[in-house]
């Protein structure tokens, strides 16, 4: 992984200084509340509902075991011994203090980690698929791209106060993980005809009141004019997109509004003045980027390993583990392991400080000191041996972290929403509770098989339910939590949002709700037909008539 | 009256400031001295302008691009961009096109909500002199310039981006 040099450290440390200087301003009076409000939120740090709660950078998801033992130790001396991990890839805590926040910042420090603009008008956290670099036929590697971003974004003294948020994605892998096309800018990786690597642009995509998916602003950028692309793109964003109304001021908003091409010819215009200058990528810096995520020393290995295979005979739950959270690697004799971290009774992605140091170990132990949080809210463990495999699952059974519901109805991705997040209009995480409970069989979710089923609080949909292939979100009916049911979301390379069932349901109903919903899959589905897939042949309607169906 | 940083220290401020509602009435009682006046004020006056001595700066809101001058715009001494709003930050773009792609060489001044946390990135955007309110604390807002050594980026005041130094 990336490894700071003197720069990147003194940068942090600069930053600690003036954030430390900003609060104390604040306490003493000197930076009033709005004046505050923006510096604090780049520094991560939200006031919520019952308390504080700061977001800590994951750079695109990327952790190792040393960063995550810092972890666990921050949510024992600042939270309540727990933190959660976020569908952007993120870490994020309840309950610091204000005041302790410098410190916290500056613990951080010491394992290369910040908080540095995971919130406020500015450009987010890097996201992308958590197999980078191990997935099979993979395009490219995203992660020294991924760096590349974070360092021209970190601090970019032209784009700080942006209309809105931005959020940027970037994919190298065939299947698409990192919900692509629905952020500001989504970046595929890809060759021409030559071999050479570039990007294909999308623009104007993202989730919240006005769900977009991306368009693409440019069919192959060469990968030398990424940021002097990005820039221009931009600087059209930071003058044209509205300001008047934060409903309508992301980038999405713009774009659609001027339409892809008059947007594209706005960059343009700017781009020909950067286009080739001094912030045109070199070789040198391409190579310097990719010798942090060159290949780990691999083992030579047989594809199958005959121990594993008797332990899949013998031992069924292990095998139901490995057929769910498992997934093929480039190397031959090494897997990719996903923790699902959606066990019942914990909120979906909340792992406590005991977990956190147990999975630091084991990545340490089994994946070369490494691991990935991905935006489904579970962690990776990207570089595994296939004949470790059942020691880790032993290992992972001790400490609940070996459910095998990776991709099924169970493993739901949900936000914090009602219980923690002031802007909720209805609680989030006991509905995701609440169905887990109901669908809790290995065999009924296995039968029920590859489903998404994502929950946002309100809107803002920080659980994604636009690209859910069922969507919950938490509305507001006269002062009373209710949730509206959407279908058919998608957040793959095929991209497509959910659309609303009909009229919304109160929380006692939902499990109900869910569960005719997929009664009529089972009833309906043609062979092997994925959820997804029988719902794109059957349309909503029968969906919608058996749900609204009046009991006789 | 605001205070002037330029070089990173106090100046004195010479320029008088015309503010939108500024009428041409004021324009024909003016002889001598520094004024920097509302792009719309100069835009439909400009023969008037042109037949006073004094010297002429311009203000640009945030809200009006670099690119609607319609002159050199090097034969204004000084261009200031207003910050209606500290978090408003149009302006810090239409500096960096001031001065990347309209080739600007003179002052260019950051007017209105200037405060000490954003200036290092007004500067980086190629901000030169800066208007703050009188009141201000002249310790704090300097130590506003210092906030970083290095950055990341091509920018204005350092177009070589530190991964060709590095
Ligand atoms: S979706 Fe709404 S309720 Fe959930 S975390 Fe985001 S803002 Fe809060």
């Amino acid at each position: 992984m990336y490894i700071y040099d003197e720069y990147d450290h003194k940068m942090l440390e600069e930053r600690i200084i003036q954030y430390r200087d900003q609060t104390q301003r604040y306490l003493d009076g000197k930076l009033s509340d709005e004046q505050f409000l923006p510096l604090r939120l780049q520094n991560g740090l939200y006031i919520q509902r019952l308390a504080p709660m700061i977001r800590v950078a994951v750079p695109y998801g990327l952790l190792s075991s040393t960063q995550l033992r810092k972890l666990a130790s921050i949510a024992r001396d600042y939270d309540k011994g727990y933190a959660h991990l976020s569908t952007r890839q993120n870490i994020q805590y309840n309950w610091p203090k204000l005041e302790q926040v410098p410190d916290l910042l500056a613990e951080l420090a010491e394992v290369s980690m910040h908080a540095i603009q995971t919130s406020g008008n500015c450009i987010r956290n890097t996201t992308t698929d958590q197999f980078a670099g191990s997935a099979k036929n993979e395009i490219e590697d995203s992660r020294p791209w991924c760096e590349i971003i974070r360092q021209w974004s970190t601090f970019h003294p032209e784009f700080a106060y942006l209309p809105r948020k931005f959020k940027i994605a970037v994919c190298g892998t065939e299947i698409d993980q990192a919900a692509t096309q629905v952020h500001d800018i989504g970046l595929y990786l890809l060759k021409n005809d030559q071999g050479e690597i570039g990007f294909k642009v999308l623009v104007g995509g993202g989730l919240g009141r006005t769900p977009l998916i991306g368009q693409v602003i440019c069919e192959y950028l060469p990968w030398q004019h990424l940021l002097t692309y990005l820039d221009a793109i931009m600087r059209v964003y930071n003058m044209e997109g509205r300001r008047d109304n934060k409903y309508k001021a992301r980038i999405k908003i713009l774009v659609k509004e001027l339409g892809i091409d008059a947007f594209r010819e706005k960059v343009e215009a700017q781009w020909q003045f950067s286009k080739g200058n001094q912030a045109t990528l070199t070789e040198a810096e391409v190579n310097r980027c990719k010798s942090f995520f060159s290949t780990p020393d691999f083992e030579q290995l047989p594809d199958e390993d005959e121990v594993i295979n008797a332990a899949l005979q013998s031992d069924l739950l292990f095998k139901n583990w490995v057929d769910r959270n498992v997934a093929p690697h480039k190397q031959a004799g090494y897997c990719i392991v996903t923790l699902c971290i959606k066990d019942i009774g914990a909120a979906p992605g909340d792992v406590t400080d005991r977990q956190m140091e147990f999975v630091a170990d084991l990545a340490e132990r089994y994946s070369f000191s490494e691991l990935r949080v991905t935006h489904e809210q579970n962690l990776t463990l990207a570089d595994v041996r296939i004949k470790d495999l059942y020691e880790i699952y032993k290992a992972c059974k001790t400490e609940s972290l070996a459910t095998p519901y990776l991709g099924l109805l169970n493993d739901i991705v949900c936000c914090p929403g009602g219980d923690f997040c002031s802007l909720a209009n209805a609680k989030s995480i006991p509905i995701a509770e609440a169905i887990q409970r109901r669908f809790n069989d290995f065999d009924r979710l296995n039968n029920i098989g590859d489903i998404t089923l994502n929950i946002s609080g309100c809107m803002n949909a920080c659980g994604h339910h636009h690209v859910g292939n069922i969507g919950i979100i938490g509305v507001d009916k006269k002062g009373a939590e209710f949730y509206q049911v959407a279908l058919g979301g998608d957040a793959g390379r095929e991209a497509k949002l959910a659309k609303i069932l009909g009229p919304s349901f109160s929380q006692e109903e939902i499990p109900d709700v869910i569960e005719k919903i997929i009664q009529i899959y089972l009833d309906e589905r043609q062979h092997n037909e994925k959820f997804i897939d029988a719902y794109e042949r059957l349309g909503m309607e029968p969906f919608k008539e058996k749900v609204y169906a009046k009991a006789d | 009256m605001p205070k002037l940083i330029k070089d990173g220290a106090f100046i004195e401020n010479k320029w008088h400031l015309f503010d939108k509602e500024t009428d041409v009435e004021a324009i024909n009682s003016i002889n001598d001295g520094n004024y920097i006046v509302p792009l719309k004020l100069w835009l439909d006056n400009k023969e008037l302008f042109s037949k006073k001595t004094v010297d002429i700066g311009i203000w640009l809101d945030s809200d009006e691009s670099p690119l609607s001058l319609e002159a050199d715009v090097n034969d204004f001494s000084v261009i200031a961009l207003n910050f209606p709003i500290f978090r408003d930050g149009r302006s810090f773009s239409h500096a960096a096109i001031l001065r990347q792609q309209l080739n600007f060489k003179e002052d260019l001044r950051a007017i209105g909500d200037v405060q000490r946390d954003q200036l290092s990135y007004m500067l980086s955007c190629g901000f030169s002199s800066f208007l703050v309110p009188e009141e201000a604390n002249e310790e704090v807002l300097l130590a506003g310039f210092h906030d970083f050594s290095e950055n990341y980026q091509s920018t204005v005041a350092k177009p070589t981006p530190l991964f060709r130094r590095r």
